[in-house]
């Protein structure tokens, strides 16, 4: 089946790629056009919802990583 | 007279007309369900019905800005799962639902904790009928059963609790209890066992995911929003249950992210978004309450269309796992946009209800300062869009070709998945829908470029996390074990175990008494031997009584003197 429709083609995946990148530049000028007036100081820093947004899946998945080595069973564990 | 009528009598009644045979049974329900969401939203608050039973006051119908917002969600969602679920061949399945409806409904509108408890029964026996009426899966008896057993659980915990505390305080009103009095502590623990608090969470994946396609979106609404009904009437402002909201947030996530089973991901999801609820409720401000109120509210709107959705896919392809799926939205475009609406919603992505109900409970944690707490909710917003908002879809409709081509479902079920959708943009785009629902006059604008730019930075950056580590996510043919372990397999070994020990015990008592037995034996037949024993000696029947006439003897001496 070579019959791609255009969302599976590498070209549209490489400019879906692009398009997403350029959003999170997009989000991140924002924030010199309006300065964040956070609650806490480190809400104002530049780019700290993204750069802690990024960090903590990063974290999550890693530790959901671990924990799997541990508590992983096959699907027929209780059967 | 209208504003007095009890939905969940007209939710029981339509159970009674599907014995009738001359109705539809089907349009019978959907009929009643209309009733009772109309019902709903015509309460007339303050309203309330009044019963003495034994000494106590019971308080069966009790109206305010609190109970009736869940009144109104829960014959809303009532109502359009029941559309959902017209293709459902069971009729079991929709009166099983009504039932535990209707409890649901009759919990929240106690006004007294003996009332609250029936009710919370009811409830549990509803849901097990749901997931026991799913005959086509073979494991729906066995985890269904486990269901009930931690549900009775709970419900013993929440009754000795209850007996105690009126007994102490003279008084059941259910209003804020009391937690210097011990029995509260049980009210709070029967509460969190239904509100799916590790460690006792583990019954929600085990169980909702065994439901039918149809009977899944029932029990995802009713169940874990009444305890969080009950939790902000009973416990408003207790501090341990923004601890406890902030565990389940995270083993939420953790365990939708190992999971494979389509809706065992959305079930940890929901222990996820209750945990929101649980830490609302803790802050205990008015717009922490509001934000849990409203949440819970759009919740139960999102989590059904996300299980529609899923429960669309499984109805089309008898296909549950990641694994077996992708790629569906070849062929299934309407589903596959109403999920993501529904990920989307649950991500709290602008423009969508979790935005404007989710964002009031991390605001309030900042407004009180709960720096700790604020920032762990922060990382779990970005969690939450990792395993819900993008992992859902992206498994489920994008990621491989699975070569499954199904069509898209019946229009009855495209109906309730887009009227859902519907309601996540319109609770997202106007709040102030939702908001005049809510206790607390307290103006919150969800809509401020700071909170936009934030919300967007967070979200859009996690979703680069997770196409990043793609290769880290990829799905695997497992289960996660989970504290049920220790019931399902645990104490099973704990009793092979002790009856090991005891078998053993057994073997080692019966090797002693033998070997008693054995010495016993051997030394009284040597002692009575007739040649070497005692027996040798042959004595006379008169010396006995010649011996026995001298002890007498003796003892009249003594008696004399």
């Amino acid at each position: 089946m070579k019959n791609l429709d255009w969302l599976s083609k590498k070209t549209t995946i490489k400019k879906l790629w692009i398009g997403f990148i350029f959003v999170l530049i997009i989000t991140l000028v924002f924030q010199i056009l309006y300065p964040l007036d956070g609650h806490f100081k480190i809400e104002k820093l530049f780019g700290f919802a993204a750069f802690y947004g990024f960090i903590s899946c990063f974290i999550m998945i890693i530790i959901a990583k671990a924990l799997g080595i541990l508590l992983k069973v096959r699907e027929d564990y209780y059967d | 007279m209208i504003n007095y009528l009890h939905p969940s009598l007209f939710l029981l009644l339509g159970i009674i007309f599907t014995f009738i045979p001359f109705f539809n049974k089907k349009v019978v329900l959907l009929s009643f369900a209309l009733i009772s969401f109309l019902l709903s939203l015509f309460l007339n608050y303050e309203a309330s019905i009044d019963l003495n039973f034994l000494s106590f006051q019971l308080q069966l119908f009790r109206v305010d800005f609190i109970s009736k917002t869940f009144v109104i969600i829960f014959s809303l969602i009532t109502l359009v799962a029941s559309i959902f679920a017209i293709n459902q061949k069971s009729i079991f399945e929709l009166r099983s639902a009504y039932l535990y409806v209707s409890a649901a409904i009759g919990a929240v509108l106690s006004g007294d904790l003996i009332s609250l408890f029936v009710f919370w029964e009811l409830m549990a026996i509803g849901s097990t009928l749901v997931i026991l009426s799913n005959t086509s899966n073979k494991h729906s008896e066995s985890s269904g059963l486990r269901y009930l057993l931690i549900h009775l659980l709970g419900g013993v915990i929440l009754m000795v609790g209850i007996i105690g505390y009126a007994s102490v305080e003279k008084n059941i009103l259910f209003s804020l209890l009391n937690l210097d009095n011990h029995f509260s502590w049980l009210i709070l623990a029967g509460f969190l066992i239904n509100a799916g608090t590790p460690p006792f969470a583990g019954w929600v994946a085990d169980a909702y995911p065994e439901a039918s396609f149809s009977g899944t979106v029932f029990l995802s609404a009713f169940t874990t929003k009444t305890s969080v009904y009950a939790l902000i009437r009973g416990f408003a402002g207790s501090e341990i249950l923004i601890y406890f909201g902030l565990i389940m947030i995270f083993y939420g996530i953790i365990y939708a992210l190992l999971e494979n089973d389509i809706r065992r991901i959305l079930a940890y999801s929901i222990v996820n978004q209750v945990g929101f609820m649980l830490v609302g409720i803790g802050i205990g401000t008015q717009l922490s309450i509001n934000g849990a109120i409203t949440h819970a509210f759009a919740h139960i709107i999102y989590k059904a269309l996300l299980l529609m959705s899923a429960g669309s896919v499984i109805y089309m392809t008898q296909k549950r796992k990641c694994t077996d799926v992708g790629g569906l939205y070849r062929t299934m475009p309407i589903t596959t946009i109403c999920g993501i609406i529904g990920a989307l919603a649950i991500s709290s992505f602008p423009l969508t209800s979790g935005f404007t109900t989710k964002s009031m409970i991390v605001s309030a944690a900042a407004y009180e300062h709960l720096y700790i707490v604020w920032i762990l909710l922060v990382a779990a917003s970005a969690g939450v869009f990792l395993h819900a908002g993008i992992k859902f879809p992206w498994f489920v409709f994008f990621q491989k070709d699975s070569g499954l081509r199904p069509e898209e479902p019946p229009k009855n079920m495209l109906l309730a998945m887009v009227l859902l959708s519907l309601l996540c943009v319109l609770f997202g785009i106007f709040p102030n829908l939702l908001y005049q629902l809510l206790p607390f006059d307290k103006l919150y604008i969800p809509y401020t470029s700071d909170h936009v730019i934030f919300q967007l930075q967070l979200l859009l950056f996690a979703g680069l996390a997770f196409f990043v580590m793609l290769p880290w996510l990829k799905r695997t043919l497992t289960i996660t074990l989970d504290f049920d372990w220790f019931y399902r397999i645990g104490l099973n070994k704990l009793l092979d175990t002790f009856k090991k020990v005891i078998s053993s015990y057994n073997v080692f008592i019966n090797k002693i008494i033998s070997q008693l037995k054995i010495f016993f034996h051997n030394k009284i037949s040597d002692t009575f031997n007739t040649e070497t024993g005692v027996g040798k000696n042959h004595w006379m029947t008169g010396n006995m009584v010649f011996a026995l006439s001298l002890i007498l003897l003796i003892y009249l001496m003594v008696l004399l003197f």
